[in-house]
């Protein structure tokens, strides 16, 4: 039995659809990421999940719980962490600790094996108010306290957003063992460089599923042949590139720029060689181009151009 | 060679016996993308608020575009602009009025205000929008909109903090393109950031790691040199060595 299944999911607010008709299913065990921009409908679909909105169509259960008639014993069963810092912040770590634990008929004595990595790095600051923690520090509480009555699925609402790179890094180790543990994850992040630490991944934006795959398959969604551009001057080289009639994308990726030429199936290689000649040919000398494979955002970008170029011609 | 805008000189700042940046030296030249990188609680957040005229250091120096923090922090004020992916506009103000505040904060005489904001909107445009409330307007124009706004008072440099956070992948390369313009044209750009892939679009980065600089460079030849893919990579190793491994 899936662990989250999800069938035909919408949700509007007024006449603003933030969830479109949406359906996927996660194995237990997963670590399922629902990766997109700010407004993707990744809060959406988590507060539908964990029984905090209510559908305007469709049906979701986890662990095998119906979201909306099960939600009692589901809300036992799920742990949630949201986006925003929302614990009490008045209260200490060990207070807010208690306090979650209390609600849910659970001790922290008796869960203390799963938590044990965060606890023993909040010890030290047992009696500090939550409030007056570290963003890294917050977010462990948090975890801690969703976690605290050892959830069979845990719900994570960009855990990892505004905390920095070492932190992140933690966080996501944590995660893992959780899944050691055996807790089924649903994680999301606008970060895409965060999708290699997921089993699957959706890519979510506008309120729609572009594409549902294991991180190390998504580069064989990426149909076009896709060049990496260096060295010369980075505005110079941008123009060039946009006018040559075989563009079908060019966008600055860090120090180089992704090239995607429109001809389907040439070979890679020679399309460099070329790129590089008819550059030469614009007075753009000693630059250099090479075939790479589609990374996350690369796909990401071409599936929504897509999804959205199929959106206006539906409508127009 | 570019004239420097940038110039911090051993700048320091202690808070009783705590040393929070301690005697950082680096310089931005003109027209220069600077990333400036550190964990939380690293000092990032005490030097900025030194370069940019709201701090003074405890010792050191930091000059920016031709002013001294500690002497002449208004003077500095005036030279620089601001935006965050947060906060930069005011989300119940319409367009107009939040070019016209801004403006005005920055001390743009009615007359400027009235052709800048014109030419502004036109450039941008929103002509279709100018009297809807920010809140209204998609994450893409709202983020043009701010740079825009950033710019208005033609600031030497503009302090950027995470620009492009949580937007899609497509808004946020159409957003490099308008830093490059920008930089381009000669406003240096310091931008501070959590994403380390937002770190490889800056022309050089600095990390910061317990109040002093580890790490200043190229992102290229940084990572060469630390034989690193990513600056992900090298971020974690500098500020959590004993994580590296893992």
């Amino acid at each position: 039995m899936a662990s989250i299944s999800v069938e035909g999911l919408a949700k509007s607010f007024g006449r603003v659809p933030a969830l479109l008709p949406t359906s996927f299913e996660v194995a237990p065990g997963e670590v399922f990421g629902l990766i997109g921009p700010d407004g993707a409908g990744k809060t959406t679909l988590m507060r539908l999940l964990v029984s905090l909105l209510l559908p305007d169509a469709g049906s979701a259960r986890v662990d095998g719980l119906d979201v909306v008639k099960d939600f009692r014993e589901l809300r036992r069963r799920v742990g949630y962490m949201p986006g925003r810092f929302s614990l009490y912040q008045d209260l200490s770590v060990r207070e807010n600790l208690d306090f979650f634990a209390t609600i849910f008929g659970a001790s922290v004595a008796e869960n203390r094996g799963l938590v044990d990595d965060l606890y023993l790095q909040l010890e030290p600051f047992e009696k500090r108010r939550a409030g007056a923690l570290s963003g890294g520090m917050k977010q462990k509480l948090a975890l801690c306290c969703a976690l605290i009555h050892r959830p069979r699925v845990l719900f994570l609402d960009e855990p990892t957003t505004g905390i920095d790179a070492v932190s992140r890094r933690e966080l996501w180790e944590m995660l893992g063992r959780l899944r050691a543990a055996g807790i089924t994850l649903l994680v999301s992040t606008p970060y895409m460089d965060e999708a290699s630490r997921c089993d699957r991944v959706a890519l979510i934006e506008g309120g729609r599923i572009l594409a549902i795959e294991r991180p190390g398959d998504l580069a064989a969604r990426y149909r076009y042949p896709l060049l990496a551009v260096e060295g010369g001057p980075r505005i110079a080289l941008l123009e060039a590139l946009r006018s040559l009639p075989q563009a079908r994308s060019v966008y600055p990726f860090g120090s180089t720029i992704h090239f995607t030429d429109q001809r389907l199936g040439a070979d890679p290689a020679a399309l460099a060689a070329e790129l590089v000649g008819a550059l030469e040919g614009r007075g753009l000398e000693g630059l250099g181009a090479q075939p790479i494979e589609a990374g996350i955002e690369d796909v990401f970008m071409a599936l929504a151009v897509d999804t959205r170029q199929a959106g206006e011609a539906h409508h127009g | 060679m570019a004239e420097t805008v940038i110039e911090a000189r051993e700048l320091t700042r202690t808070f009783g016996a705590f040393t929070a940046v301690d005697r950082i030296s680096f310089a931005v030249a003109e027209g220069e993308i600077f990333g400036f990188l550190g964990a939380n609680g690293a000092g990032k957040t005490t030097a900025i608020r030194m370069l940019i005229g709201l701090l003074r250091p405890s010792s050191g120096q930091g000059i920016v575009a031709g002013f001294d923090v500690a002497r002449d922090p208004e003077a500095v004020k005036r030279q620089i602009g601001y935006m965050s992916q947060k906060f930069s506009l005011y989300a119940d103000l319409t367009v107009a009025e939040n070019i016209r505040l801004y403006g005005g904060i920055y001390g743009l005489s009615n007359a400027e205000l009235k052709a800048k904001s014109a030419d502004l909107i036109e450039r941008l445009d929103l002509g279709h929008a100018r009297d809807e409330r920010v809140a209204r307007l998609p994450l893409g124009w709202r983020q043009k909109l701010a740079f825009a706004v950033a710019l208005l008072h033609e600031p030497r440099i503009v302090f950027l903090d995470e620009p492009t956070g949580g937007v899609d992948p497509i808004t946020r390369r159409q957003f490099w393109d308008s830093i490059y313009q920008a930089a381009a044209s000669g406003v240096t750009l310091f931008v501070t950031t959590h994403y380390m892939d937002e770190a490889e679009y800056c022309d050089r980065i600095s990390i910061m790691v317990d109040g002093r600089i580890a790490a200043l460079g190229e992102p290229a030849a940084l990572k060469r040199e630390q034989g690193a893919d990513s600056i992900d990579e090298i971020f974690v190793r500098l500020a959590r060595p004993a994580l590296a491994g893992s």
